[in-house]
């Protein structure tokens, strides 16, 4: 426990500044991933444990495309269309068989699919790590504000997230599709009596959830090594970001997320040896005091 | 007619013994050709598949070349290469399966450290010859409560990375007065031992150097912004790190555009391997590598032509794991040869103290050491790295008197010797 340093650095702007958006960095990401996640979790109430291998998916069609294109947006862009697409036929074929099972035999679907992607990712790409490297227009010194260290390229990170999240949100309350996805949470039945078509909802959202994801890899894999299994240390972080910030709900994954970033940032300086310690218990907190999170809605 | 019935006894005996002989020989040539099965658990799957790829490669190419030249006296080797998926008891398990039901004489270990020990115990358990050829932990070979007289190592280990590194960096450290160091290493055995023996040597070398902080990101973590800002708050003038592969490919990514290597010197152990430096598209300036493997380290047309037959084979660069694999199929060969036998006893005596002609070696050699059935007189390393081939322009050779005198007062210190 480095106590002093924690108060040091609460004392200081640049440190502030620094570790601040170091948090806000790193929530950016894992709200994309956990964005998705916890859609289809509200939606579908089922949970995608493949979702990790789904981020590790569109990390490497990024690459592809980069490699093609030279183009970091169209690389991100065909990640996110890419795994889309992918998570429309895994739901159209896989999934939708098992929405009434008992949630075991989900898991078992999604492990097996874990392995599957592995797989084949090492066929595709190969077992060795790759990286796709920082695009030209970002290798660029940092931006210094308040005399803290702010890299450009997660300004834009930042900035493609939190628009990111106005969509989801503005799409989701001020729209008719928007209306009509939470109807079909609420009430599915009665959705489909209304003459919806429940089963085509369904296959959006999980699409649009694996969308996320695949934007997610796309988008941080000028910063990230990729590799086969990738996709499970980000499987854990977005569990948690939903537990917290409460299945089901998007503005929550996005609290839930900056949190974790600030936890993380602030505990490493604060609590070095302690910070995944302090993640899980924040969770555990949670679970305890507020189990439907903190803006999931309690069961009644 | 005595006689003659005598006469016609002893002829049909002859005839008889003839016969035997001819019909036994096809069995007896059958079993003189029957292949030698090595057994080589390793990781072909998970985020760590390359080791197992690498290592699997190069053993490939070794028994290619063994079985060309005519094997052990027709005998031809037989490798059967499993996957562990990186994790101890499948490892263990796999190695069991590969002596009692696939008939493997010899294993060849091919396991990162956790795996390795688990493997060594099922060798020692079932009496099999062992030949660990990726477990860098010194331990495993150093600790007499661990070895066994059937277990070898050929891999480089960390005290003689930790020696080497020590006395290059201080040196580095003199040089250009870096004072304030800072550690970023994985938060598990192999990143711990590893970084806090290089510490200790860099201040046996050079006293005056204060470590100001230490950073432990988690094995594989994804995003490593946190560490690099903690490091931006303690204003080291150097980083160490033992972060490897893919992990340190993602740390120098994220670290660059914070501009962390701005007017400060970076010494990562496991930098000069072709996994990492052709993955890191834009190698900061400042950074300092141990090798790994280098095809112009040593600068050797024996290491050259065994790199471009390698890259030849697989279409790719080989990496430490491969170097290692390829040298430890080439003690077992050698053994088999000296010994004409593949029994592991034979072999295991032939091969302590044994000296081979090798691309990997110091002085084109390799030896076996007696004493703790370890590998030495490798060739190991540090320099500055520069973006492009050669990427290790002027790498600094370690000195193996020096390195032997320091491992023997750290085994002592350990209680080892």
């Amino acid at each position: 426990m480095e106590l002093t340093a924690l108060l040091e650095c609460l004392g200081s702007v640049s440190c502030i500044v620094t570790q601040s958006s170091t948090g806000l960095i790193i929530g950016a990401l894992l709200f994309l991933v956990a964005a998705g996640l916890t859609l289809i979790f509200g939606v579908l109430g089922v949970i995608n444990f493949a979702h990790g291998s789904f981020y590790m998916l569109g990390a490497y069609i990024a690459l592809t495309a980069y490699r093609l294109t030279d183009s970091y947006a169209l690389a991100a862009l065909a990640a996110g269309v890419g795994v889309g697409v992918f998570a429309w036929l895994f739901e159209r074929f896989f999934m939708r068989r098992v929405y009434q099972s008992d949630v075991l035999l989900q898991l078992l679907v999604c492990y097996a699919f874990i392995l599957i992607l592995d797989d084949v990712v090492k066929i595709v790409w190969g077992a060795e790590f790759q990286s796709m490297g920082m695009p030209p227009a970002f290798q660029m010194p940092p931006l210094f504000i308040g005399g803290g260290v702010v890299p450009v390229f997660y300004v834009y990170l930042m900035s493609a997230a939190g628009l990111i999240a106005f969509l989801l949100w503005f799409t989701l309350t001020r729209t008719r599709i928007g209306k009509i996805i939470r109807a079909a949470a609420q009430n599915p039945s009665m959705t489909s009596a209304l003459g919806l078509n429940t089963r085509l909802i369904y296959a959006l959202v999980f699409s649009f959830g694996g969308l996320l994801a695949g934007l997610a890899g796309g988008l941080a894999a000028p910063v990230r090594s990729m590799s086969p299994g990738m996709g499970f240390s980000i499987l854990i972080e977005s569990f948690i970001v939903t537990v917290i910030g409460g299945m089901g709900s998007v503005s929550g994954a996005l609290l839930g997320a900056i949190l974790i970033g600030l936890i993380r940032s602030f505990g490493s300086i604060g609590f070095p040896l302690f910070v995944e310690g302090l993640m899980f218990l924040s969770m555990v907190l949670i679970l305890v005091f507020r189990p439907s999170g903190i803006m999931g809605k309690a069961q009644s | 007619m005595s006689k003659n019935t005598s006469s016609d006894r002893r002829t049909l005996l002859k005839l008889g013994a003839i016969a035997s002989a001819g019909l036994a020989a096809p069995f007896v040539s059958r079993a003189q050709n029957k292949p030698i099965r090595i057994g080589m658990p390793t990781i072909l799957s998970g985020r760590v598949a390359m080791l197992g790829q690498a290592s699997s490669n190069a053993a490939t190419l070794e028994v290619e070349k063994f079985n060309a030249a005519g094997g052990l006296n027709g005998r031809k080797i037989e490798l059967v290469i499993r996957d562990s998926k990186g994790q101890p008891q499948e490892a263990a398990r796999v190695a069991r399966e590969l002596v009692t039901s696939e008939n493997c004489e010899i294993l060849l270990d091919a396991e990162a450290s956790s795996g390795a020990f688990a493997v060594h115990e099922v060798a020692r358990d079932l009496g099999v010859l062992v030949m660990h050829s990726v477990s860098e932990t010194s331990s495993l070979s150093a600790d007499p409560k661990v070895r066994t007289p059937l277990g070898f190592r050929c891999a480089r280990q960390g005290i003689h990375d930790a020696i080497v590194g020590g006395a290059y960096a201080a040196q580095v450290a003199k040089a250009k007065n870096l004072k304030r160091w800072m550690t970023v290493s994985p938060d598990y055995a192999y990143g711990r031992d590893t970084t806090n023996e290089f510490i200790e040597y860099l201040k046996f070398f050079n006293p005056s150097v204060e470590v100001i902080g230490d950073v432990w990101p988690k094995l594989f973590q994804a995003d490593y912004t946190e560490s690099v800002t903690r490091l931006l708050q303690g204003k080291p003038q150097a980083i160490y790190s033992a972060l490897w592969g893919g992990d340190l490919t993602s740390f120098i990514d994220q670290a660059s555009i914070y501009g962390l290597f701005k007017d400060r010197e970076f010494f990562a152990v496991n930098m000069a391997d072709y996994a990492v430096l052709t993955a890191v598209k834009n190698v900061p300036n400042g950074l300092h590598s141990g090798n790994r493997y280098l095809k112009s380290f040593p600068n050797t047309p024996a290491n050259t032509n065994w790199c471009n037959a390698y890259q030849a084979r697989f279409k790719d660069l080989p990496l430490n794991w491969a170097w290692q694999n390829a040298a430890a199929v080439q003690f077992l060969t050698t053994a088999m040869k000296k010994t004409n036998s593949s029994d592991g006893k034979k072999m295991a005596d032939a091969l302590r103290g044994m000296s081979i002609d090798s691309p990997f070696g110091n002085n084109g050699k390799l030896t076996m050491r007696a004493d703790d059935n370890t590998v030495v007189d490798y060739a190991v390393g540090w320099g500055a790295l520069e973006p492009k081939e050669p990427f290790m322009a002027k790498p600094s050779p370690g000195n193996w008197k020096q390195i032997a005198e320091l491992e023997l007062q750290w085994k002592k210190r350990k209680s080892f010797a």
